[in-house]
């Protein structure tokens, strides 16, 4: 595709559940600018591999590399300070903290004001603008105020977005964004994530089901299988391939997770 | 200028700034508004033990760790002090080798338990606090040639800080508010001699400092630690309680944040045990590291309302103020009821644990949120009324 060198690289990465191989030797290297999209049936490993990118899980054997780094034995926080950021299937936030604090702790972790014990949150303006852009972003505005566990399924959805892009990482991870939103909402998180492709420096992962969002939005479709990599190519390839046809396609499209 | 006192962290409750505002006045003014040798022991402990609790609640309530070594902080504190003014004599001296030790010794106990056992599940910190501080308690107990054992300390303060030092030669005036109302509710036709009998003299001795260390050390604990809680490192903890997983999946490193809010809370606590040394003059194992006072800490931050830092205030004022009257209102209530059968045994002073666990109850079934959590809840649907209606 591209000659740079990728942003994200995992190399015959393994996460082994008590002799049930989740995630199984897979190798896939991804370069800024383009978008791909990660499918497969429901217990495919899609999740998992994620997890062992972003560093929820460890990995068995194999390694993650980030800009040429090898951070698999780094945790969690270690990878998202590097540029790692993510969404999660299941909605996970906050939840008697307001809407507006969820998003403005993910800007606070990117300016590293943690460790500050003497400044009142209320005087860092700054910050305080910043989470309420990325909320409108998401048409979340007017919620500012409720607590993240009060507001509906969809609208939990968005938040979960809105604390990514205030992270603004350089690999976005997309795990079902959509899931569970009205037909009205979808369009809003798509063109947030098409906004980010146009920036053409990025890095995103997308995890999806519904197969129109993925061929309109995909540079490149990797399927999943049984925890192995089984197609990686452009989308209309991908999706014509019989291994697609068979493994994904033939099982049912929705699912929540 | 309130805002950044209070580091805009307002009671929002109307009733709950009344309380406030009362019990921050009582203990302002304690040795002026209350007289005898009960009530003044009685406000000391109150300052104290709000520093406590409210260092307890930024662990309990704003990070959910749960910790059974609380005590166990507070008694280092107490004993560094009563252990170098045994060795050292009374002197001030003494006194800051006692709160450089207490420091140490709780930092590096803090660390301790905290780099150890805070990777791993809750349950699993609770349980190492709870057998490292038994571990410290019988260690206590058993090296009586130093700690006293079962009998404890005598606390000889500097003189400064007893009752033989005048601040002030002469006598200042204070006004027992007790004295006026219990005259003002059995005599009020007579309300000149119920004022004049109110007053009394108040010697300002060492005792009286003493006591103004131990309120200006509460209030500055309490205001530094309710900044602490409405900053961003504050807020990190808050996170934390709420959903660890997220707060790391943010770049968050949790461990660490915990790991400083023990060490904290620690710190806090040892510095109050230092002080309750000073104060009561006296240290065993059972007013400082008790398992009986562990678990009153614990009450009074519910009570009070967890991750509110208020609830502290509230809880610890209303549990010491039940602790140490609760006797003389059934004493007094028994004496009503004398003689009608079943009622009076019930009333007994004897009786007064009875009671106390009855108020908890209710308390915990009135108050679900502890009363701060409860009186915004209040006020909050009161809000939401006014603005609806
Ligand atoms: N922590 C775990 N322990 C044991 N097994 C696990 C664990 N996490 C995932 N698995 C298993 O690994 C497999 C892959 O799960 P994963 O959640 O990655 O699938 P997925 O592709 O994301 O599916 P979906 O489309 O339903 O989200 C499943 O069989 C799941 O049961
Ligand atoms: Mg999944």
């Amino acid at each position: 595709m591209t000659s740079q060198s990728p942003v994200l690289e995992t190399r015959e990465l393994t996460i082994n559940f008590g002799g049930h191989y989740a995630v199984n030797r897979v190798s896939c290297a991804f370069h800024p600018g383009t978008l791909t999209s990660i499918v497969g049936p429901n217990g495919a490993g899609k999740t998992t591999w994620f997890n062992l990118i972003s560093g929820q899980l460890k990995a068995s054997a194999g390694s993650v590399l980030l800009f040429g780094e090898d951070i698999t034995r780094l945790p969690a926080p270690a990878r998202a300070d590097k540029g790692l950021g993510r969404a999660f299937q299941l909605t996970n936030l906050f939840p008697n903290l307001t809407v507006l604090e969820n998003v403005r702790l993910a800007v606070a972790a990117r300016h590293r004001t943690g460790y500050n014990f003497w400044q009142m949150v209320s005087r860092r303006r700054d910050i305080i603008d910043h989470a309420m852009q990325y909320l409108e972003q998401v048409q979340l505005g007017k919620r500012a105020d409720s607590l993240a566990a009060g507001l509906p399924h969809g609208d939990q959805r968005k938040l979960e977005v809105a604390m990514l892009l205030a992270l603004e990482p350089e690999v976005f991870m997309f795990d079902e964004p959509t899931a569970g939103m009205s037909v009205d909402e979808v369009p809003v998180i798509l063109e947030l994530i098409a906004e980010i492709k146009r920036r053409q420096d990025k890095v995103i992962l997308l995890v999806e089901h519904k197969m129109d969002v993925v061929r309109s939005l995909s540079d490149r479709i990797v399927v999943l299988h049984n925890g192995e990599l089984v197609a990686d190519g452009e989308p209309a390839e991908v999706i014509a391939s019989p291994v697609v046809q068979e493994a994904y396609l033939g099982t049912p499209q929705q699912a929540a997770g | 200028m309130l805002n950044t006192i209070l580091s805009g962290d307002y009671p929002r409750s109307r009733i709950l700034s009344v309380l406030l505002v009362a019990i921050f006045i009582c203990l302002a003014l304690g040795p002026f508004l209350f007289s005898g040798t009960r009530a003044f022991t009685t406000l000391g402990m109150i300052c104290i033990f709000i520093v406590v609790v409210a260092s307890y609640d930024v662990m309990l309530g704003y990070t959910h760790i749960v910790s059974f070594a609380h005590t166990m902080f507070f008694g280092i504190g107490a004993y560094a002090v009563a252990m170098a003014i045994g060795a050292m004599g009374s002197s001030f001296s003494a006194i800051g080798l006692g709160v450089l030790a207490a420091v140490l010794a709780a930092t590096a106990l803090a660390l301790l338990l905290g780099m150890l056992s805070l990777r791993v599940k809750a349950i699993f910190f609770a349980l190492v606090t709870l057998a490292v501080a038994f571990a410290f308690m019988s260690l206590v107990n058993q090296l009586y040639t130093i700690t006293g054992g079962e009998d404890g300390l005598r606390v000889r303060v500097p003189r400064e800080l007893g009752p033989a030092f005048r601040l002030i030669e002469s006598d200042l005036y204070g006004f027992s508010i007790t004295t006026f109302l219990s005259g003002l509710f059995t005599q009020p036709w007579n309300l000149g001699e119920v004022i004049r009998e109110s007053v009394y003299n108040v010697r300002v001795n060492g005792r009286v400092v003493m006591y103004y260390v131990c309120f200006f050390f509460s209030l500055g604990m309490f205001l530094l630690m309710l900044r602490m809680m409405n900053s961003p490192f504050g807020r990190v903890l808050q996170a934390i309680r709420e959903n660890e997983f997220r707060a790391e999946a943010l770049g968050y490193r949790t461990v660490y944040y915990r790991t400083a809010t023990v060490v904290l809370a620690a710190v806090v606590t040892a510095l109050a045990g230092v002080l309750f040394a000073l104060f009561n003059r006296y240290v065993n194992p059972e007013n400082t590291l008790d398992f009986e006072l562990m678990v009153f800490i614990l009450l009074m931050c519910v009570i009070g309302g967890m991750g509110t830092m208020y609830g502290a205030v509230v809880g610890a004022t209303l549990f010491l103020l039940a602790e140490n009257y609760l006797q003389d209102l059934l004493r007094v209530i028994g004496g009503l009821v004398d003689g009608v059968p079943l009622v009076s045994g019930l009333v007994g002073p004897e009786r007064w644990l009875l009671w106390f666990g009855v108020l908890f109850v209710l308390s915990v079934y009135f108050f679900p949120k502890g009363m701060v959590g409860q009186l915004r809840v209040w006020a909050d649907a009161r809000r939401r009324r006014r603005e609806t209606g």
